[in-house]
């Protein structure tokens, strides 16, 4: 495998063309531009398509037709742009089909600012969108991670027959590393889908129909049960989650994506200083990973949750804590990303009993 | 004894929900004929609208996908880029086209995507109740304009086929009517020609059908027919808005 | 004589086919009604019938098949 020197943005790109995507559906949006323009010279060596649609709006139906159609399909956006697409994500989620979502998150609320942020939280993984359903929400801490995390999420859409997101943000975004990407796996080895939209002839006369509309409530009802069977599964065998140096730590730290890529440092610095901390990294948002508390719950005195927001995923700490420890809150917003320096010092205030 | 007409094998056996009366009958007919008539029904896929027309993947006899309101000629994009072989086109009212779809049909008519579009203008929103559409008649009385339709803050209907055919890379628009049988025989050569220039590639195809909606104008099947003569057509004037090989 | 068939249990009654008919050999049978409810459409007067199937094309139900 070879290394090379890519944009977070571009590595995402790519990572997908290697798992067989062959299509994508999008509009320019600040800080994420460089995958449509990855895709608009890419894909057409590879015999896909890119479309640049009209508006996000425009491009998320596109991705639900693409979908229905059979094939592995890529949009991604950033904030303002992921919220015009929660209607179409919606339907995809409720016509049960697979399709990746890459949300290289910005300042909000409102045009707010370019910035990375993670205030996307709740919006990705308690819906956005109308009526009941989950995305599966990966969230990759540095560009090797985003590659892998981007590659499954196609995996995983199509096992479950389910959206997937890709959950960044503008530092991942736009940060130049070293990446390894894995052999291109060619989109004709992809298992067949007997439920896309192909055309009668190639499925002897039966028809095939993507729908969301049941109205008749108890087939509706019927229907939402069997979608959330499905996520019962995906919360037993997705969850995705690493602890660092929480088998003795007095302090844990729990962050995701960016955020949890300073905390290491952080963590360096806080274990010079003689202080005992770990990190509890979700790697899967949504399924959140609860069960991963319960050990360190046992060991450590206090946890710290922070986020480049005003407290999202700080909620879902709590739940899963479920008041057996103290949870402490750090957070910046508007573009601001924390140091390393102001996680120690929020740390320091816990140990000498004045919280955070 | 030979077959003069009978049902085309281009629908399902389901029963039509619409109104006694409803164009949209007449349509769904003369499209289905057009797919088995051109040899394509077995690689067409149609996109069903948000409106009266919602079942309409109950109807055709082809794969279908239901689109979100309005979205149905991005959802086709979507479709015909993985299928380019596929025959796909959508099925749209006026409030699924020309209002909350505005850019949508716009926006496929320039990129010049090879789909078919079916554009059912009755001057209403026929399934929510009746209320005013985009292609309302100034004085035309709905639910939402019950002092009929004023051109102060309300303004004049909108005209698709005029403004589409400004679009370069749409390759046949026209106007129809279903409301008398040469009429109605007019409606299925513009619905031919314009999937024949979905088959041969040549670019965006749209047809626009002035229909009825008898429940929400207040009048009787028969008067509703006689009332697209008389007050839409004079509004809404048929005939071939754009054609790249300069067919009428 | 033509042959016009009628699929009665889909008829609504709309009359689109009575005013269509050049001959006027079509009415709503008001005697009785279908399993929808509606009055059926029928032909009272099929030696005037020419069998053109106008009916049928207008019918947006497509409840009436015409032999010739």
């Amino acid at each position: 495998m070879a290394r090379e020197l890519m944009k977070g943005n571009e590595a995402i790109a790519a990572a997908a063309i290697g798992a067989g995507c062959r299509y994508f559906f999008g509009y320019p949006i600040t800080p994420q531009n460089e995958i449509p323009e990855y895709m608009a010279r890419e894909l057409p060596k590879v015999g896909g398509a890119y479309v640049q649609a009209e508006s996000e709006v425009a491009a998320i139906n596109m991705v639900y037709g693409a979908a229905g159609a059979g094939a592995r399909v890529l949009t991604s956006s950033s904030s303002p742009g992921i919220s015009l697409m929660q209607e179409g994500i919606s339907y995809i989620a409720g016509a049960e089909l697979p399709c990746v979502v890459v949300n290289v998150m910005r300042a909000g609320p409102g045009l707010g600012g370019v910035q990375p942020s993670q205030a996307d939280y709740f919006q990705a993984t308690k819906g956005g969108g109308h009526g009941d359903y989950h995305l599966i929400v990966l969230a990759p801490a540095n560009l090797q991670e985003a590659v892998e995390l981007t590659q499954l999420a196609f995996d995983l859409a199509d096992k479950y027959r389910n959206p997937v997101m890709v959950l960044a943000d503008g530092m991942i975004g736009q940060l130049m590393e070293p990446v390894e990407l894995p052999p291109d796996r060619p989109a004709a080895e992809l298992p067949a889908k007997d439920w896309a939209t192909t055309g009668t002839d190639h499925s002897a006369g039966r028809r095939r129909i993507i729908n969301s509309l049941y109205l008749y409530p108890d087939q509706l009802e019927s229907h939402v049960r069997a979608i959330f069977r499905k996520y019962a599964e995906i919360e037993r065998n997705e969850v995705r989650c690493e602890l660092q140096a929480c088998d003795d730590a007095e302090v844990v730290i729990v962050a995701y994506g960016t955020t949890a890529r300073i905390a290491r440092s952080a963590i360096a610095k806080c274990r010079g200083l003689g202080l005992r901390v770990g990190l509890l990294r979700p790697i899967t948002l949504y399924p959140f990973p609860v069960a991963a508390f319960d050990p360190v719950v046992r060991t450590a005195r206090a946890f710290l949750v922070v986020e480049m927001s005003m407290g999202q995923m700080v909620d879902d700490v709590r739940i899963a804590v479920a008041g057996r420890r103290p949870v402490s809150f750090y957070g910046r917003t508007g573009g601001i990303v924390p140091t390393a320096n102001e996680m120690v010092k929020q740390v320091q205030l816990i140990l000498e009993g004045r919280g955070a | 004894m030979k077959i003069v007409y009978q049902k085309s094998a281009g629908l399902t056996d389901v029963p039509l929900h619409y109104c006694p009366g409803c164009t949209h009958g007449i349509i769904h007919k003369l499209v289905a004929e057009t797919l088995v008539e051109a040899g394509v029904l077995g690689r067409t896929v149609v996109v069903a609208p948000v409106g009266c027309a919602v079942f309409a993947y109950d109807y055709f006899n082809c794969d279908a996908q239901e689109a979100a309101h309005g979205r149905a000629p991005a959802v086709a994009t979507g479709i015909k880029r993985v299928h380019p072989e596929a025959i796909v086109f959508t099925y749209q009212g006026d409030g699924d086209l020309a209002s909350i779809g505005t850019a949508e049909i716009v926006h496929a008519a320039m990129r010049g995507e090879n789909i078919t579009v079916v554009f059912v203008n009755n001057a209403i929103y026929g399934m929510t109740g009746g209320q005013m559409a985009p292609t309302t008649l100034v004085g035309q009385s709905t639910t939402t304009s019950p002092q009929g339709r004023l051109r102060l803050g309300q303004g004049a209907p909108l005209h698709v086929c005029e403004l589409l055919a400004t679009i370069e890379a749409a390759a046949y628009i026209a106007r129809v009517s279903v409301n008398t049988i040469p009429r109605l025989n007019g409606a299925k050569r513009a619905l031919k020609r314009a999937f024949q220039m979905q088959i041969e590639n040549k670019g965006f195809s749209l047809v626009e059908v002035l229909s009825t909606c008898p429940t929400n104008w207040g009048m009787s099947p028969t008067d509703a027919l006689r009332w697209v003569e008389q007050t839409m057509v004079p509004v809404f004037p048929l005939g071939v808005y754009r054609d790249i090989e300069g067919g009428t | 004589m033509p042959e016009v068939v009628f699929a009665e249990a889909l008829c609504k009654g709309c009359e689109l086919c009575v005013t269509i008919c050049p001959t006027k050999v079509l009415k709503l049978d008001t005697s009785r009604v279908n399993v929808r409810g509606y009055f059926p459409a029928i032909v009272y007067n099929l030696t005037s019938c020419s069998g053109c199937g106008s009916c049928a094309k207008i019918c947006p139900d497509s409840v009436i098949t015409v032999r010739r």
